[in-house]
């Protein structure tokens, strides 16, 4: 972005890549994936690189109310200077704090979900699902985050990028506002469980055996995280995939 | 004569008491700290009509839905006919309707009928639900004595009233037939015509029957009145203005906390002055630091255990129940208001919310799903109570689970929850 601004360009649209998607490693390989799809379109776009820090949100969700607001008012200061009008996450959780909670705080932009980006460029035809891998005859479901589906009422951008693969969409049996969790929200992914009876991602292993399903989507770098260990915790890691909505678009096209 | 006197003693007084319990829940709701939910009206009535008049959300679980569905249009339709109750009550008179209303007035009756003999199937289902088929839903570790109790007090009422009800109406049948006194010919009987022949015979009786019934159908109707205050029956009138002033902002926006807006713009400008300098204490310790919607919440659970049935924490054995969030904040809430009757306004007692009601094990183990929103048929939301006690926690006790102190000391000095430096955050791009 800075080398953007200093070239005196705009970019069409700022990337927020998040921490999951700077520093963990498979989250890297989705925001690779996401750049893909922006260069493959052709969108102009840019990201924050070292300027961008955490949101704040597993502090806010935490009750780091304090460290939050910090963390924000750094944040709407750089895009503010970069004077940045539209933003696509690669996190739900990123996505749901710069949207919802930002503009309080003096922050004010569009923001999409890469979900809703890709939604978007195939309701306009300049995405399709051709050239790549097929995934004829997988059976694919989607495991809603909960703060793109309950938490912003999310649940069709997804799906459209999985209803234009050649194969079947089955859902599982909590699902969309029924989602169940993860397991990750509210700051649980920095902490161990409290006590109980079992985690919460082998919990949804049940609805992902029940459902049939061979490729697990979803769009958010924590569900992945959670997921990708309950399908190892179910010893299942050769029948079940787990992957990005990102990845899938990727794989579609031959990116 | 002396009847009509009794009667409207009777009515008074129920009237009385129950304004007077009235007026204490409404204290008590307004403990609670200021809120604005007066924005948006439009939205409002029209989220009113739909989950809360329309019961919109109650369809996720069919057959309960089409019980409840009983119950309520029941309860809202038989009223019509508590009023000519009422009026009779008053001025002695029998049946005023009948002659009005014509013809229609038997439509009425047999329709009070046919939805009279719903509303007791339905309960009696209920009941069978509860208490035979012991549904996982309505047990549970908040679910004590009381609450069970509670439940089975409601259904019970219930289907006495509307057995009195249609017997009440069976003998009116039968007096009808006879030609007996006052009981002109009025009203069609589909329903009690059925029972009508397990009746004595003797017009006496007969009238001992119909009068009993009557006299306990009503009091019993002004009873349950004042039952409601203290009953989780009050989501019957509760229910509705605690839709209306829904949070109608997208579930996943917590709020910003203007406090801390002012302390953190004083950190980061010197020069800053905050325009009010309110001292209050960051998030939530006791019930009077939550908000009066918090407040009115609690009141109007109804402790369906929709919330706790879909919790992951719940659902996976962890200690959290959402419905034991809001029925802790109903008892506690209530314990503060019986406080201020018995030792005036400023006493004040060595319990809070935090600690001798909910734990922190049960506040730690949320992931903020919202799970517990999204189910409650009347837009109760447990999260805003769980994470104001955590804010609470954090910012005033500093008491946060180590792991997550770390997460928050990597965040401020690296700027991502993980130990990375931020110098590395661009580092994804140089790999494939």
């Amino acid at each position: 972005m800075a080398q953007m601004a200093a070239e005196g360009n705009a970019p069409e649209i700022l990337f927020w890549v998040g921490c999951a998607g700077s520093f963990d490693e498979r989250a890297q390989k989705i925001t690779r994936d996401i750049c893909k799809i922006l260069q493959h379109v052709g969108i102009s776009y840019a990201v924050l690189g070292t300027e961008e820090s955490c949101t704040g949100d597993p502090a806010k969700r935490a009750g780091n109310e304090f460290l939050f607001q910090m963390q924000a008012m750094g944040n709407i200061e750089v895009l503010n200077a970069y004077n940045v009008k539209k933003i696509v996450t690669g996190c739900p959780h990123c996505f749901n704090t710069i949207a919802n909670e930002y503009p309080g705080l003096g922050g004010n932009y569009e923001v999409i979900h890469h979900t809703q980006l890709i939604q978007g460029l195939i309701n306009d035809g300049k995405l399709k699902a051709e050239g790549g891998e097929s995934f004829k005859g997988r059976r694919i479901t989607f495991h809603d985050p909960c703060y793109l589906g309950r938490g912003n009422g999310v649940y069709e951008a997804p799906r459209a990028a999985l209803e234009i693969l050649d194969t079947e969409l089955v859902e599982m049996k909590r699902c969309k506002s029924n989602g169940l969790c993860c397991g990750a929200g509210g700051a649980q992914m920095f902490k161990e469980p409290e006590p109980g009876k079992k985690d919460i991602n082998a919990e949804r292993m049940t609805d992902v055996l029940e459902a049939g399903a061979q490729i697990v989507a979803s769009g958010c770098p924590f569900c992945m995280t959670m997921l990708s260990d309950g399908v190892k915790h179910i010893n299942k890691e050769q029948e079940i995939k787990v992957l990005d909505i990102a990845e899938i678009t990727v794989l579609a096209n031959g990116l | 004569m002396i009847g009509q006197v009794i009667f409207i003693i009777i009515l008074l007084a129920a009237v009385y008491l129950f304004g007077k319990n009235v007026a204490q829940v409404r204290r008590n709701i307004l403990l609670g700290k200021d809120t604005d939910r007066s924005d948006n009206p439009a939205a409002r009535w029209k989220i009113m009509a739909k989950v809360a008049l329309g019961q919109t959300k109650m369809v996720k679980r069919p057959t309960a839905a089409v019980m409840h569905f009983f119950i309520y249009v029941g309860f809202v339709i038989i009223n019509l006919e508590v009023l000519e109750i009422m009026i009779d009550g008053i001025f002695g008179s029998h049946r005023v309707f009948s002659k009005p209303l014509g013809s229609l007035y038997g439509l009425l009756i047999g329709g009070f009928e046919v939805l009279a003999l719903l509303v007791l199937l339905s309960c009696v289902v209920f009941f069978a639900r509860r208490n035979l088929l012991k549904l996982k839903r309505f047990s549970g570790t908040e679910m004590t004595t009381w609450p069970k109790s509670d439940a089975n007090y409601i259904l019970t009422i219930e289907i006495l009233l509307m057995t009195a009800f249609l017997t009440m109406n069976a003998a009116d049948y039968k007096l009808q037939a006879l030609h007996f006194g006052h009981y002109v010919t009025a009203g069609s009987f589909p329903v009690s015509a059925l029972i009508a022949p397990l009746l004595p015979a003797g017009a006496s009786a007969l009238e001992t029957i119909e009068r009993g019934c009557w006299w306990f159908h009503i009091i019993g109707i002004l009873a349950f009145l004042n039952y409601l205050p203290y009953s989780k029956h009050f989501h019957i009138l509760l229910a509705f203005p605690n839709v209306y002033y829904s949070n109608l902002e997208p579930k996943g926006e917590f709020s910003n906390m203007g406090s801390v807006t002012n302390e953190v713009k004083a950190m980061l400008d010197p020069s800053f002055v905050p325009e009010t300098t309110e001292v209050s204490r960051f998030g939530v310790k006791d019930v009077t630091d939550l908000t009066w919607k918090n407040l009115m919440e609690a009141y109007t659970c109804t402790e369906c255990g929709r919330c706790t049935s879909v919790c992951p924490a719940n659902i996976t054995g962890k200690l959290l129940s959402p419905r034991k969030i809001m029925m802790d904040t109903r008892d506690r809430l209530t314990e503060v208001g019986n406080n201020i009757d018995k030792h005036g306004k400023d006493y004040i007692d060595d319990k809070t919310l935090l600690d001798n009601y909910i734990t922190r094990e049960e506040l730690w183990a949320c992931t903020t799903c919202n799970a517990c929103v999204e189910a409650c048929p009347v837009n109760i939301n447990p999260l805003e109570i769980i994470t104001e006690m955590r804010r609470y926690v954090v910012m005033e006790e500093s008491q946060a689970p180590a792991s997550l102190n770390n997460m928050f000391g990597n965040m401020e000095n690296n700027g991502a929850p993980w130990k990375y430096s931020q110098a590395d955050r661009f580092n994804w791009a140089e790999k494939e």
